[in-house]
């Protein structure tokens, strides 16, 4: 039996062809079926199913290029399943997981765990990137083809940057054999070690060990050399800072494929934000000076940053309450992602069809996912937001296992009503939550 | 004590650092700690002004100066006083300073000394414990009783701050007391300089409001005041400087340098001194120049000034009341 949903009343936001009207949507069998604006316009389609959209924005699901979670390893933290609560609250229908887990995902058959655990487990689709060196460890690369047929996305150390450039050199070199993409961290690990914030007056008030912001722009400089010799793809999972976008700027005018993306919280904070030692403003690369979250609004609405990711990262409240310099790394951003995506719309930077590209088109472009389109054929992974709809965001009702959200108490426009994956509701926002 | 002292005197029911202070404050607590001076000067040195108060001095770094000068501060002013040195071991345990503080908290303690390795400590067991909090010195953040101290003994020597030079000198990127003292002296008017080697200063050290200066010379001339700070070997986790006898070379204090200061100019040093690293014996031990001692002493009035400021706002706030 043919299983239908229509779509009616929406405003049809694809950013992958550029449209942006008024009208309907059908899905059939988890696919979408057709779309248009005279889809069920006059007459009430005759489906079991239908959702009266009443104007709001129906787009493709999100995909977050960078989520961790703790399985394996520690699911005390974070598990695949209660990922994708959050991921489905927060719009994202692919959540693409980082192999630093215990153990580290650098084995075919850990990329098959991973998929399994998702198929049985998620309510969203998981896409694993595999580890680029063995256990992390920076020093032998990782069965790159294997890995790529057992279903791993791209290649990465995840939050480690390679320390060696000739292994990192070897392994552009071996990936670009197999057309692999390679996703890097720019954070030079001699320059940042033991370094909780970054360098610079607000730093030197509270006496925390700090780094200077350029440990971004000299890794991200080396790498782009490197790339530029072995001809391999390569995408820096986030930056954070001006400097390293200039580099970028140059590399790609120079014709180099390369592309970049940046975590929604270094959109929205800045240093002054840590506050009196607030441990869930510590992330990774540090929040950074007043003047970087403004470069980084204008590198996406340039296109210069091609997408935007949650960075989530969930980290127990045992592991947050500590001084400052002994607290963890990492915030949790899968329910916030969208929201603060959303900001640059409303605060005229860039079009709501331009935002929402950076989250779901090209995300699916740089990884090579069937996804992020309302394409007639693909896979009915859809997002309902209310892009005005203004809420308080409250710790207490963040679906995550973890709740380090260093928005707490921020006001924002704009969230998911409803997500669907391959045509299946995974969530319906009740009013007010 | 008398009723005039019964007023508030801190804004704040803790004492976490100097930049939160009012001049208004800095100078009521330096009043205040004159009372004690004269007081510990006497033959009866004890109050009962803290009478039935428990006081803990939680110290998770080794320091036998602030330790000793904070109980016997509590002890004159009448209070119970335990003394928590807290060893790597219990750390090892997997107890957090968390666990640790909360777990002294309820046996109730009136107000805590702490100490701690990392910034941030003293306030984040502000924000979780339910009794005054007095900072005795977080990670490279502030020291704060020692930068009141160090102000106590300019203002009986030099009568004020207005328009003072005070060369600070050494390791100011680790140390908490340059941070306190910074905060301190701009506030009540005098005029600072920072004197180090580039890898011993803060980036944007200057952005502070401060001159810097790399040539001991050049920093010193017409300082009324010099404050030489420990190069604190325990936290060197990277060669900051190449070897000692260079640094004493370049930036030890000894007569030939100190003669580029004010004629009269006093030495001043928080203790403990590595001679011949940062500070010639015989600077440290000229009476003349050297108020090493001073500072010693005025650290128990400061105490003392601190602990019955916070106390009056356990009186009327009825914190920590069953």
């Amino acid at each position: 039996m043919t299983r239908r949903i229509a779509f009616r009343n929406a405003r049809l936001i694809d950013p992958a062809s550029g449209l942006d009207v008024r009208g309907g949507l059908l899905v059939e069998n988890g696919r979408i079926a057709d779309i248009g604006p005279r889809l069920f316009n006059d007459a009430e389609p005759g489906d079991p199913e239908v959702i009266d959209c009443k104007g709001l924005v129906l787009a493709p699901g999100l995909i977050d290029a960078r989520v961790f979670t703790g399985e394996p390893g520690s699911e005390y933290r974070e598990t695949l399943a209660s990922a994708s609560e959050a991921a489905a609250a927060g719009g994202i229908t692919t959540i693409v997981v980082m192999p630093n887990t215990d153990p580290v995902i650098d084995e075919p058959s850990l990329v098959d765990f991973i998929l399994r655990r998702a198929a049985a487990t998620a309510k969203v689709r998981v896409a694993p990137m595999a580890a680029l060196t063995r256990h992390l460890a920076g020093e032998t690369m990782t069965e790159i083809g294997l890995l790529k047929e057992a279903g791993a996305v791209a290649f990465t150390d995840g939050d480690r940057t390679l320390a060696n450039a000739r292994v990192l050199r070897r392994a552009l070199a071996y990936a670009s054999t197999f057309d692999a993409l390679i996703v890097g961290h720019a954070e030079d690990p001699t320059l940042t070690e033991g370094a909780a914030v970054t360098e610079g007056e607000y730093a030197m008030r509270l006496g925390l060990p700090a780094a200077p912001s350029a440990a971004e722009a000299i890794v991200v400089e080396r790498d782009l050399r490197l790339v530029e010799m072995t001809g391999a793809r390569y995408h820096f999972s986030q930056i954070s800072t001006r400097a390293a976008l200039d580099v970028i700027a140059s590399a790609k005018e120079r014709g180099v494929a390369v592309t970049c993306g940046v975590a929604a919280h270094h959109l929205a904070l800045n240093e002054l934000d840590v506050g009196s030692y607030l441990t869930f403003m510590k992330v990774k690369p540090p929040l950074r000076s007043e003047a970087d979250p403004a470069a980084m609004v204008e590198g996406v609405a340039s296109g210069l940053i091609d997408i935007i990711v949650s960075s989530h990262d969930p980290q127990a409240a045992d592991t947050k309450r500590q001084p400052f310099a002994q607290a963890a790394f990492g915030a949790v951003g899968l329910e916030t992602l969208l929201p603060v995506a959303l900001g640059l719309h409303h605060d005229g930077r860039a079009h709501l069809s331009h935002v929402l590209k950076a989250l779901s088109a090209t995300p699916a472009r740089i990884l090579g996912l069937n996804a992020g389109t309302l394409a007639k054929g693909a896979p009915a992974d859809l997002v309902l937001i209310d892009p005005d709809e203004p809420f308080t965001l409250r710790e207490s009702e963040l679906r995550s296992r973890a709740r380090n959200t260093p928005f707490a108490g921020r006001r924002f426009h704009g969230r998911a009503q409803r997500t669907f994956v391959g045509g299946v509701c995974v969530f319906e926002r009740k009013s007010g939550k | 004590m008398t009723p005039a002292h019964a007023e508030p005197l801190l804004k704040s029911s803790h004492l976490l650092g100097i930049e939160a202070l009012s001049v208004g404050e800095i100078a009521a607590l330096l009043d205040l700690a004159e009372t004690y001076v004269a007081l510990n000067r006497s033959a009866s040195k004890k109050t009962d002004l803290l009478k039935g108060r428990t006081l803990i001095n939680l110290f998770f770094e080794a320091s036998t100066r602030t330790q000793s000068s904070f109980e016997l501060a509590g002890k004159r002013l009448g209070a119970d006083v335990l003394n928590m040195a807290v060893t790597s071991s219990s750390v090892a345990k997997g107890e957090t300073l968390i666990d640790t503080a909360t777990t002294l908290n309820a046996m109730r303690p009136d107000m805590l000394v702490v100490r701690h390795a990392d910034s941030g400590a003293a306030e984040l067991l502000a924000r979780k414990l339910d009794c005054c909090v007095v900072n005795a010195g977080d990670g490279s953040h502030e020291h704060p009783t020692q930068a009141l101290l160090d102000a106590l003994t300019i203002r009986r020597r030099r009568g004020g701050f207005e328009g003072l030079i005070v060369a600070i000198c050494g390791d100011v990127l680790h140390s908490r007391v340059a941070r306190s003292n910074i905060h301190l002296l701009l506030k009540m008017g005098a005029r600072v300089r920072l004197i180090a080697p580039r890898t011993l200063l803060p980036a944007d050290a200057d952005r502070f409001g401060v001159e810097i200066f790399h040539d001991m010379k050049k920093g010193l001339a017409g300082a009324d005041i010099v404050m030489m700070l420990r190069l604190q070997l325990e936290r060197m986790s990277g060669a900051f400087v190449p070897s000692t006898r260079e640094y004493f070379r370049f930036f030890g204090l000894d007569h030939e340098k100190l003669k580029a200061a004010k004629p009269g100019a006093l030495v001043m040093h928080p203790g403990p001194m590595n001679r011949g690293v940062e500070i010639d014996s015989a600077v440290a031990d000229d009476i003349e120049v050297s108020v090493i001692q001073e500072q010693v002493e005025m650290g128990v009035a400061i105490r003392m000034a601190v602990l019955d400021a916070l106390s009056r706002g356990l009186a009327q706030g009825g914190r920590n009341a069953p």
